[in-house]
């Protein structure tokens, strides 16, 4: 029989706010045990939440940034559960009234295509702490710091029908909150979590088939791996005649399958209510167009945009608005290399990101800035430098060595252009190689490549090698 | 809605309430009163009411985004059975 894949995706987006979401204590990444716990996060007697505008804020962008409905008015509820790292006995959450709704995401497909995914709903939560569950002399050791973090969640419809579709889908929207500057997107760190709901029915059947719910899945490899494994599995069941539990299941990555966590009859029930000491959230809409205004340019316009305005393939122009940093990296070489769009994009795309990603450094943080590389760019352009020797002036620059004019000084490295040097090396090529130029003449065409060798090493690779090839055809061919 | 004797079993068990088992009876018996109560309510035509989240008719206060706590763990930390390496110690969790 076929199948079809059903997934609809629920991210956790820590947003990036310096204090949490109910209290003043900090949010800081990597503290020490229960440093950034104070008593609101801890659940102490008699204390009060009091909500961050910042995270309103950021969860108001998020919504225009996908074209959702902001609700004016939503409401805070208590999601209760018993759990050692959630102190209150209660998340605080959003239930029936959400701040955001009815949004959608455009993705990329593998063919080409696109696809408009629907997010049902985004709403703000508290995050919990962390359980340690290395031996404390047979106990659990709870960490605080990360209870209050502000969570935007946000739950997709089920309009995904492959693994890949959900690793597009969710690579769109971290390179999305990242643009907005409302999440890091670390999955490392745990800032940008996802769950996956996936089931599988007979293709042309409309109804959907029985879910599981994965947990634990914070990569992309994982996220593909454990949705491949899961969909195996309910396939599996389904053609051997059993059928597929509702339920929660683990994804573990060390053995790569997904394994029951709890099924539907010991599900939670968590009888939610409106929080009785939070009032209703209400943003206005003087305040959401304040925010409006400040929405950034988003990746799909920018992408357009460097097609229309740089003359970019819809690949490149993707790949260099994939992040904000990248983007905002090329059009600044783009710049300082006056108006070079296809040489800063190769250049970006090509040598720049491969030393990025061998060294393992961010744009930021790396030795060769925008203007350093426009310089570089500056100097291919204008015949000052081969393409094989410009690597080598990179190579260079990235090793701290200075900016391109200073290196290609020092080194000696100056193309040469000036026709009459260019002869004389290949006259004195030519005269040593009396054997070789008699088997050209006769037709062994493809010794042209050794001449040109010959001509590069005895000029250091400077020669500039449109003119050595057409000079050297004169030569030979005369 | 009148509740059962396990009804009132599952919501303590939810709620981690230890109930005496010869008050179970009475527990349901005096919930459903309650629910009844909810239920007359119920009879009452409320469309076109807003649903009420609170009963203030006011908006939630938003704070500034900036930290104002300082690190006080040994002060919380005092009231706390059992700590190690900063870390709050509960009976085990997972199996």
């Amino acid at each position: 029989m076929e199948w079809e894949t059903v997934i609809g995706l629920e991210i956790h987006a820590q947003l990036a706010t310096r204090s949490k979401i109910f209290s003043g204590a900090a949010t800081a990444y990597g503290a020490e045990p229960n440093t950034q716990a104070c008593a609101v996060d801890l659940g102490l007697p008699g204390v009060l939440p009091v909500l961050n505008r910042e995270a309103v804020r950021m969860a108001c962008l998020f919504g225009l940034a996908v074209d959702a409905e902001i609700a004016q008015r939503s409401v805070f509820a208590r999601k209760n559960y018993f759990y050692p790292d959630l102190p209150k006995g209660y998340q605080i959450s959003q239930y029936e009234l959400p701040v955001v709704s009815k949004g959608r995401l455009i993705i990329e497909l593998e063919d080409g295509g696109t696809k408009t995914i629907g997010i049902t709903r985004a709403h703000l939560e508290e995050d919990a702490g962390k359980s340690l569950h290395e031996d404390f002399h047979g106990m659990t050791g709870i960490d605080l710091n990360r209870a209050g973090t502000p969570l935007l969640e946000i739950v997709s419809e089920p309009d995904l029908r492959s693994a890949r579709e959900a690793v597009a889908y969710m690579k769109k929207l971290r390179s999305l909150v990242r643009y907005l500057e409302i999440c890091d997107g670390n999955m490392q760190e745990g800032s940008f979590r996802c769950d996956a709901n996936v089931s599988v029915r007979p293709v042309g059947e409309k109804r959907l088939g029985t879910r599981a719910e994965i947990k634990n899945i914070n990569s992309f490899r994982f996220v593909e791996r454990a949705i491949n494994f899961e969909i195996e599995r309910q396939i599996d069941l389904l053609e051997r005649g059993e059928t597929v539990v509702q339920e929660t299941r683990l994804y573990d990555a060390a053995r790569g399958e997904t394994r029951s966590m709890r099924s539907k009859e010991e599900a939670m029930d968590y009888r939610y209510f409106p929080d009785p000491d939070l009032l209703p959230l209400h943003v206005d809409t003087a305040w959401l167009e304040e925010i409006r205004a400040l929405l950034p340019e988003l990746p799909d316009s920018k992408k357009e945009r460097f097609m229309f305005e740089y003359g970019l393939t819809s690949y490149d122009a993707a790949v260099l608005t994939s992040s904000r940093e990248l983007a905002d990296f090329y059009e600044a070489v783009e710049k300082s290399s006056g108006g070079e769009t296809r040489l800063a994009a190769n250049w970006v795309m090509g040598d720049f990101a491969a030393a990025l990603n061998r060294d393992g450094l961010e744009i930021g943080a790396c030795p060769v800035n925008a203007r350093m590389l426009g310089g570089l760019i500056r100097r291919i352009a204008d015949n000052t430098l081969s393409g094989k020797i410009a690597k080598q002036v990179f190579e260079a620059m990235w090793e701290g060595e200075g900016d391109a004019d200073s290196i290609i000084e020092k080194r000696g490295l100056k193309q040469i252009t000036d026709t009459g040097a260019i002869e004389q090396a290949i006259d004195e090529v030519l005269a040593a190689n009396p054997e070789q130029v008699n088997q050209y003449r006769a037709g062994k065409d493809k010794l042209l490549g050794f001449f040109v060798g010959q001509v590069m090493k005895a000029t250091q690779g400077k020669a500039n090698p449109a003119q050595l090839n057409q000079l050297l055809k004169e030569k030979l061919n005369s | 809605m009148s509740l059962e004797k396990t009804d009132i079993e599952k919501i303590a068990h939810l709620a981690r309430l230890e109930i005496d088992p010869d008050d179970v009876s009475r527990y349901a018996r005096d919930l459903s009163v309650i629910l009844e109560l909810v239920e007359q309510m119920n009879q009452v035509d409320t469309g076109g009411v807003q649903p009420m989240a609170h009963p203030l008719q006011m908006a939630q206060r938003l704070r500034a985004d900036e930290v104002t706590e300082t690190n006080q763990r040994d002060k919380f930390q005092q009231i706390a059975p059992q700590v190690e390496a900063g870390l709050y110690l509960v009976p085990k969790v997972i199996e």
